[in-house]
């Protein structure tokens, strides 16, 4: 059984890796670490459920992350009575207008004969909708904004426990997964993921723009968290006791404590997904699914609908992603569209997973935390990399400037480097498929 | 009548001559990617900061002319540092083909992963640029900045409206019809060129007539070489330098050749224009030309503005989708799905 | 009997790793000659001629043109060795006109072509009526006559076809091999496949009936197409 060993192995490695960052650079960077890691390691596994299992290149994994933080915000935080009255409903008609253009374009698309006379009624049915649509709802945004912009200036949520969003966030992204996955699947893979780009862009830009949703790039702050604040355990007399017998300071104390609890939740709602993953894997839906990417054709030839069994699996690989968004915006504490960039965070899970070894799920979540450790460490280390090599040189010397300077930049180029060469020499990843 | 002059003219500056400029830049840009897809058959995420590394290497030599005092009177210098910046992406290109994409070529891996593989490159693209020249904006466009300046149109004509013709504008245009010229020269009219278009339309029937899969990859990579670097640089000089805005051209560009259809050099013209109108007009607002041209009790309160210009990568994502349903093969039948 | 132009030796042989197809499998074609192959489903037709082109993996005998011994040279090797080749399917560039396929025939060559163009030309007058027009829009038989008449732009020195008649109407077919018959007569030698077995010996000089990758008749057409087994098992009697 070398292979569970060597899974075993590997992780374990892993393991030592954090400790040993706990224990050079302080117990909360590792924690953070570990934590941020776990939620990469959710993200990995979603990525690779629609990879790994059916062959399918989303490159727009930002998107669903995103929804899944949108959903943290319309789920937890309090709703904002001003601004419903003021506009809220109007804003609901708008949305519905606008919900009730496209279905009317797509219902005309499916039920009338193509032709001239379809291709005016779509058009002429798009423009009168969208005006309609716009002066409904531009009223309702108007109103909505102007109460307390500052503050608040947005709808709000709806008041329900944060933990809550988690699973709200899994529906959100599933949702946006079963529009784009009718458009987009069934063709090319490059056109997959140019499409799934191009969806993550307008998530986000929407997110940044609409500020009634949810404050746009005024970011909502204060999310309610599941676990709790450092200040109340800090005036907590029975942790300063349990602190101060541990031989504590009870400040870092509650740090720990908080950072541990977020792991703890982390890595069950991690177990979960995990456990259903490998579950999905042995069972024959699983096996249905490995053999319609191996070989298409022949599925197809057997009567399998192969568009139909693409759309289920892009639809939970990306409600995963949705979860892990929702978890990582509940780490945050807040929604800051602004930080959400596309390409770069979704590169960084696809190497995640292709050298954690694509198309198993222990290797997914081993690839997101090693990968992880690694981005981090990437910069401290390169950073004092950078200075030995420039130690010989003068102090104002503008080369050497200039090679600290882009230090920074160096992560991502290490990312690509990495992606490179495993997909080179070990295109089957740390732990390969079974 | 003056007031039609004047909307028309307020057309022009802010939605024609932009749009065409913008167009221009996208359908180079459009061509090197569709050259690619057609050729060596796998859509390459890495064209946007290819483009990015061509321009760098055109700005650095053009300081370096500059600092000689090496100049083109009112046309930019950057223009005589162009065949060097053409020349240091092709051999960045020749040896990226070298030493990645070769080795998948030669294994007849799937196209899907020459695609995760040019992510790769793209990022360590990115990072090189990054490194050498830095994240902030350069702006390395001397010369005459304008053909026709909005003051001294208004002069000459007296209308209220200006009309500013960007040198930059002009160069872009000009630089594109003869680019595309010599392109459809190459490829209609030289052995090599037939050759190529052979190679794209059956890989087989061309290898069995003899054609040297080595020669034409090598030519490919040294024409989508200078399309990049010509189009990065036009791009650069009209706007500015910044190697976070080529990473974002990547949607519109493959906007632009998915829409006129892969494959098909046409097809990646058209596209460019069709996405570069459509997001210009999409997002601009109407309210002034709607002022000049609609009659006083029409004329509009609001922006008038269909969409925002935040949405302005919404449009061409839309574009592409609307393709995709319906034409999947695009304007000018590329290879499709 | 002198040494045939071409002939592939008591061939045996199959793809890649996979099993023989081919059991000592003999093809010749003499200077001047129509050798045509025939043979049920499944027999090995195209896979004959695919090993005396190099497409497959001749693990036994050889394949000779001129005397020279050319088993170990890839397709494009016999191709500028002199042998032209007409694939069955997918034999011509649909995106390019008619004479840039031609043009792409002779890229091997680095000579003046244009007059093995006008020769082209001639043979098939159709082509030259529609040199201007992209070759996919041409009907089935037209576009045969573009895949010959490309294989024939490297002046061959011998002419191989697999299958030309295939999906091709009756009175096309006719008119093809009577296409073929004149290439013959300019003096190359033509080897084919064929599935149309009655019209294809009709005009062969040399007919070989392969079953099961390996020679079951050999003789003139005119004798394989009296010959009463050869008549019964597929001719239709």
């Amino acid at each position: 059984m070398t292979n569970n060993m060597r899974t075993v192995a590997l992780f374990a490695g892993m393991a030592v890796l954090l400790i040993g960052t706990g224990m050079v650079q302080g117990w909360n960077t590792a924690l953070l670490v570990l934590n941020m890691g776990l939620i990469s390691a959710i993200m990995s596994l979603g990525v690779n459920l629609q990879w790994g299992f059916a062959g399918l290149f989303n490159v727009g994994v930002m998107g669903f992350v995103a929804l899944g933080g949108l959903a943290t915000v319309l789920v937890a935080m309090a709703p904002v009575g001003e601004a419903w009255a003021a506009g809220g409903l109007r804003v609901l008609a708008g949305l519905a207008l606008g919900a009730a253009t496209i279905v009317g374009m797509v219902l005309m698309a499916k039920r009338m004969a193509a032709g001239r006379t379809r291709t005016i009624a779509m058009i002429a049915w798009l423009i009168v909708g969208f005006f309609l649509y716009r002066a409904v709802f531009d009223g309702g945004v108007g109103a909505v904004e102007a109460i307390d912009p500052a503050a608040t200036g947005y709808l709000g949520g709806l008041g329900l426990p944060v933990l809550l969003a988690w699973p709200v966030g899994g529906v959100l992204a599933a949702g946006a997964a079963w529009i784009i996955g009718k458009t987009a699947l069934g063709l090319r893979s490059d056109y997959l993921a140019i499409a799934t780009l191009g969806i993550a862009e307008i998530v986000i830009a929407v997110m940044k723009n609409e500020d009634w949703l949810a404050r746009g790039v005024k970011n909502v702050i204060g999310i309610p968290r599941p676990v709790p604040y450092e200040v109340d355990l800090q005036q907590s007399e029975s942790f300063v006791e349990r602190a101060a017998g541990l031989g504590m300071d009870p400040t870092y104390a509650s740090t720990i404590f908080v950072k541990l609890s977020y792991g703890v939740l982390f890595t069950i709602v991690l177990v979960i997904l995990l456990w259903m993953a490998q579950s999905a894997l042995h069972s024959p839906w699983g096996r249905m699914m490995r053999a319609i990417r191996d070989n298409e054709t022949a599925a197809e030839a057997m009567g399998k609908d192969v568009t139909r069994r693409h759309l289920q699996i892009f639809i939970l690989g990306s409600a995963v992603c949705g979860i892990a968004g929702a978890m990582m915006t509940t780490l945050d504490g807040q929604l800051t569209p602004g930080t959400y960039q596309p390409l770069r965070f979704t590169f960084l899970i696809w190497v995640m997973m292709i050298v954690g070894g694509s198309g198993n799920n222990f290797g997914a979540v081993l690839g997101g935390m090693l990968i992880w450790w690694l981005w981090v460490m990437v910069e401290p280390m390169g950073l004092s990399f950078i200075q030995f090599i420039t130690s010989g040189m003068a102090e104002d010397s503008g080369l050497r400037a200039h090679l600290l300077d882009s230090a920074a930049h160096m992560r991502l180029m290490t990312m690509g480097l990495i992606l490179i060469l495993v997909l080179r020499f070990s295109p089957r990843g740390l732990i390969p498929e079974k | 009548m003056i007031d039609f002059l004047n909307g028309l003219v307020a057309l022009t500056n802010f939605v024609i001559i932009p749009a065409t400029a913008y167009g221009a830049q996208l359908a180079i840009g459009a061509l090197g990617v569709t050259l690619i897809y057609g050729i060596l058959r796998f859509s390459n995420f890495a064209h946007g900061d290819t483009m990015a590394f061509g321009t760098m290497a055109t700005i650095l030599v053009t300081w370096w002319f500059q600092s000689m005092g090496l100049s083109l009177g009112f046309l930019p210098t950057a223009l005589l540092a162009l065949p060097f910046g053409i020349a240091a992406t092709a051999a960045l290109v020749l040896f990226t083909d070298k030493t990645v994409y070769q080795f998948y070529r030669r294994q007849k891996a799937k196209p899907v992963i020459l695609v995760i593989v040019s992510m790769g490159v793209m990022f360590v693209l990115n990072g090189v640029v990054r490194f050498i020249i830095g994240v902030d904006d350069q702006n390395f466009n001397n010369g005459e900045r304008f053909i026709i300046a909005a003051r001294e149109f208004k002069q000459m004509t007296g209308l209220s409206e200006g009309l500013a013709f960007k040198t930059s504008q002009g160069l872009t245009i000009v630089t594109a019809v003869i680019v595309v010229a010599v392109l459809f020269w190459f490829l209609n009219k030289t052995r090599t060129g037939k050759s190529m278009r052979a190679f794209s339309d059956n890989e087989d029937l061309a290898l069995l007539s003899g054609i040297n899969p080595d020669r034409v990859v090598m030519v490919t990579w040294l024409i989508v070489a200078a399309l990049a670097t010509v189009a990065g640089t036009l791009y650069g000089l009209d706007k500015s330098f910044k190697p976070f805005t080529y990473l974002q051209l990547l949607l519109p560009i493959f906007a632009s050749a998915i829409v006129g259809g892969l494959g098909s050099p046409l097809g990646a013209i058209a596209g460019g224009f069709v996405i570069a109108f459509s997001e210009v007009t999409i997002t601009y607002a109407w309210k002034k030309v709607l002022t000049y041209w609609a009659p006083e009790s029409l004329e509009p309160s609001g922006l008038m503005q269909l969409l925002s210009t935040d949405y302005k990568f919404a449009v061409s994502f839309a574009i592409l989708v609307v393709v995709l349903l319906f034409k999947p093969t695009g304007l000018f039948k590329g290879k499709s799905v | 009997m002198s040494e045939p132009f071409l002939i592939g030796d008591s061939m045996t042989g199959g793809y890649g790793k996979g099993p023989d197809i081919l059991h000592d499998c003999t093809i010749a074609v003499n200077p001047g000659e129509i050798a045509v192959i025939v043979g049920p489903n499944g027999a090995g037709k195209s896979t004959a001629m695919k090993a005396v082109f190099g497409m497959l993996d001749v693990r036994s005998g050889a394949v000779r043109l001129g005397g020279e011994d050319i088993t170990k040279l890839t397709p494009q090797e016999r191709v500028v060795k002199g042998m032209g080749f007409v694939p069955q399917t997918s034999n011509i560039f649909t995106s390019m006109t008619v004479e840039e396929n031609l043009e792409m025939g002779a890229f091997i060559r680095r000579d003046d072509f244009r007059g093995t163009m006008e020769q082209v030309y001639s043979l098939f007058p159709i082509l030259k009526e529609k040199r201007n027009q992209a070759a996919g829009e041409l009907s089935g038989g037209q576009r045969q006559q573009v895949a010959v008449g490309r294989a024939l732009m490297t002046q061959p020195k011998v002419l191989m076809l697999d299958e030309p008649t295939a999906g091709v109407s009756p009175i096309v077919m006719d008119e093809l091999f009577d296409r073929i018959i004149e290439v013959a007569r300019t003096g190359i030698p033509i080897l084919m496949v064929e599935q149309n077995a009655r019209q294809a010996l009709e005009i062969a000089d040399r007919g070989y009936v392969l079953v099961q990758g390996r020679n079951a008749h050999t003789g003139t057409g005119k004798e394989l197409l009296a010959d009463p087994e050869v008549r019964q098992s597929f001719l239709g009697g």
